[in-house]
């Protein structure tokens, strides 16, 4: 058998696990904020086009608007300053097979809970590899921090100081990208980088050097608890919006389960 | 002295309610002098240009001099109630189910006689103050006034059903987030409002005054984010036939004119926040308000559209803006048409820059959020459709009417 129809055999047989890392686009999910005077990323909304009635009698459709950083969403190199002169950095030109990759899953879920302003180090990534091996390259780095299971007001988490929410240190995120060659760095907050990042030396670090070496984000992931912390393969495509700077889009996890 | 208002019982859920009728709505084109002034609620008759004459009921020609000159001013109210009688029973169907109702004839100090509705501390034979308002059908009437204000005036029941009073009445205000919202649920509070809603969008987002804004009497929070229309119908789901005074305060006050504004995300958001959330509001309360325009003491009554007075004319400097309002003053025009029908007022107020952040750079004068609602309470008692709050808008409205093209460049120098 194919190595394809051996996968579509153990998608059948249930060997393989399809898991949905998405949160449903709706209205009233948060949408990351911005200082009021400068641009705004549009929230989901949804105008009812017809349903079964007047304005079309047998179908039901919407029409919907929403920014490309919208809900769970991919970011693209060309999303940061850092990115922007890259080759194919745009959703629309980036090579589809980089839509596939394997994914390594760090739980900072206690950590997080513990302190909503922790930040992921070396030592702390050093300490997980001790336990489960050293990233490959070209994986995925998807930290899991159960932030997907808080309603809204504590998941933006904004303080008179501004939003808090855990995310990486800028050494990490540069070692990961040198030292680990990483596909991506993924998140379940609102943005792959913490709600004090603006204070960080650069500034949100995750979109300066992931997007600076033309590596990929993923934010407001869901149910990262369902994985295991190696061994995953995600499924991430944006939409192919032509010179997107990103996309809302549907995240699967492949998981094989144990025999 | 009037009988105060008794907090009406709550209604029972299984009762019909009252359709709403209209009094007989047919004015000629020159008697909308009249409507325009009660709109306003100004006091203003025909005055003949060439011999001086004030005329009612309004003419085309002068009785006098056979003038046909004869604009619209304001006038001294002052006058004495000749004689009155009370009616019992009408063929009308609107004044069927009010009888009894009082009606009179009072003589102005300036010449004109009339045939007046009576507020019912007016006595046969004393000095009244004659005042025009909009009737349910949106037409001028004139109701004579006691001279000097009375104990509970505004509860006689034949001005009641002229004018919008927030006492006992269920408000909604769209949006508590800002210094204008939190300062109208203040106002409705003092006003004797029995519910205030307070639409919140994003309750997740902390905002200023959000601690001593639960703290306002009667006051009930509700999620409500006019740029979401199934947030709109769920509120309206909930609540509509609860609200009888709706105060749109939702706003989005940015500078910036047309050409120089890099893209249009901020004027998609204008109109959303504020064209849009109107018609999501209109399309979602407005067939409620409607069906309740005569549902008892608390019966819906206006609808309220806090504009800026740029609306009538743009302001360059906040040109994207004032085009936004434009559009908010128009569909509000369609909406006060559509609510007629339940006797549902639609009141615009007009402002100009508040004293907010918004309008940081804006020198004075600059009206104050509270201000602004005491003046938004002080309209609906008054039940006037067109309000001019404050220096700025008011200077506006005089130059307007004057010479709008000098008005306009001298917005835009």
């Amino acid at each position: 058998m194919s190595a394809l129809m051996a996968f579509a055999a153990a998608l059948a047989a249930g060997t393989i696990r399809v898991i949905d890392l998405t949160h449903t686009l709706a209205p009233e999910f948060p949408t990351i904020v911005m200082p009021p005077e400068l641009g705004q990323c549009a929230p989901f909304r949804m105008e009812e086009v017809s349903r079964y009635d007047e304005r079309g009698p047998a179908w039901y459709w919407n029409n919907f608007s929403m920014g490309e950083h919208t809900g769970t969403h991919f970011d693209a190199p060309i999303h940061w300053v850092t990115g922007k002169e890259l080759p194919d950095n745009a959703v629309d030109t980036i090579p589809p097979a980089h839509f596939l990759a394997p994914a390594c899953v760090i739980d900072c879920s206690k950590d997080s809970a513990a302190d909503p302003d922790f930040v992921l180090t070396i030592p702390f990534v050093e300490a997980w590899e001790a336990r489960h091996g050293r990233i490959p390259p070209r994986s995925w780095v998807l930290l899991r921090t159960d932030w997907h299971k808080l309603p809204p007001k504590q998941y933006v988490n904004l303080l008179d100081d501004g939003p808090h929410s855990p995310g990486p240190e800028p050494s990490v995120v540069k070692w990961l990208v040198e030292q680990r060659d990483v596909h991506g760095f993924g998140t379940e907050t609102i943005g792959t980088d913490a709600g004090q990042a603006a204070h960080f030396n650069p500034p949100y670090p995750a979109h300066h050097y992931m997007h600076g070496r033309g590596r990929y984000g993923l934010q407001c992931l869901a149910n990262l608890d369902q994985l295991p912390p190696t061994g995953a393969l995600i499924l991430s495509a944006p939409l192919k919006i032509r010179q997107g700077s990103g996309s809302p889009l549907r995240v699967l996890a492949l998981v094989e389960t144990s025999p | 002295m009037t009988d105060p208002l008794i907090r009406p019982r709550r209604k029972d859920p299984l009762r019909k309610t009252r359709e709403p009728l209209l009094p007989q709505g047919v004015r000629s084109r020159t008697g909308h002098g009249l409507t325009a002034a009660a709109a306003e609620g100004r006091f203003a008759l025909q005055v003949c240009a060439d011999c001086g004459f004030t005329l009612y009921p309004p003419r085309d020609v002068c009785p006098r001099c056979l003038s046909a000159r004869l604009p619209f001013q304001d006038v001294p109210p002052e006058g004495v109630l000749l004689a009155e009688t009370t009616i019992r029973t009408s063929t009308d169907v609107y004044f069927r189910e009010r009888t009894p109702w009082r009606i009179g004839t009072v003589v102005l100090d300036c010449g004109p006689s009339f045939v007046a509705h009576l507020h019912g501390d007016v006595i046969e034979g004393t000095r009244v103050r004659m005042t025009l308002r909009l009737d349910k059908s949106g037409m001028a009437v004139a109701i004579a006034m006691p001279e000097r204000s009375t104990a509970h005036q505004e509860d006689d029941v034949q001005l009641r059903e002229l004018t919008c009073d927030p006492k006992f009445r269920r408000v909604l205000i769209t949006d508590g987030r800002n210094a204008t919202g939190q300062a109208m649920a203040r106002a409705m509070a003092a006003a004797g409002a029995s519910i205030i809603f307070i639409g919140i969008a994003d309750p997740w987002k902390p905002f200023p005054g959000e601690a001593t804004l639960r703290d306002v009497p009667n006051a009930e929070i509700v999620s409500l984010d006019l740029t979401d229309t199934q947030s709109v119908a769920d509120v309206a789901g909930e609540i509509a036939h609860r609200i009888d005074i709706l105060v749109n305060t939702t706003e989005h006050p940015r500078a910036g004119g047309i050409m120089h504004r890099h893209g249009l995300t901020i004027a998609h958001e204008e109109m959303d926040i504020r064209y849009f959330g109107l018609l999501r509001l209109a399309q979602h309360f407005g067939p409620t308000m409607r069906a309740r325009g005569a549902d008892g003491v608390n019966a819906a009554a206006a609808f309220v559209n806090l504009l800026s007075v740029h609306a009538l004319i743009n302001w360059p400097l906040y040109g994207a803006f004032s085009a936004a309002e434009a559009a908010c003053l128009s569909a509000a025009q369609a909406l006060r048409a559509e609510l007629r029908d339940g006797g549902v007022k639609v009141l615009n107020m007009f402002a100009g820059p508040l004293d907010t952040e918004w309008f940081q750079s804006v020198p004075p004068p600059k009206l104050s959020p509270a201000t602004l609602a005491t003046a938004t309470v002080d309209a609906l008692r008054k039940g006037i459709e067109d309000c001019y709050v404050g220096d700025i808008a008011q200077d506006i409205k005089g130059r307007l009417d004057v010479q709008p093209k000098a008005l306009e460049r001298e917005l835009g120098a």
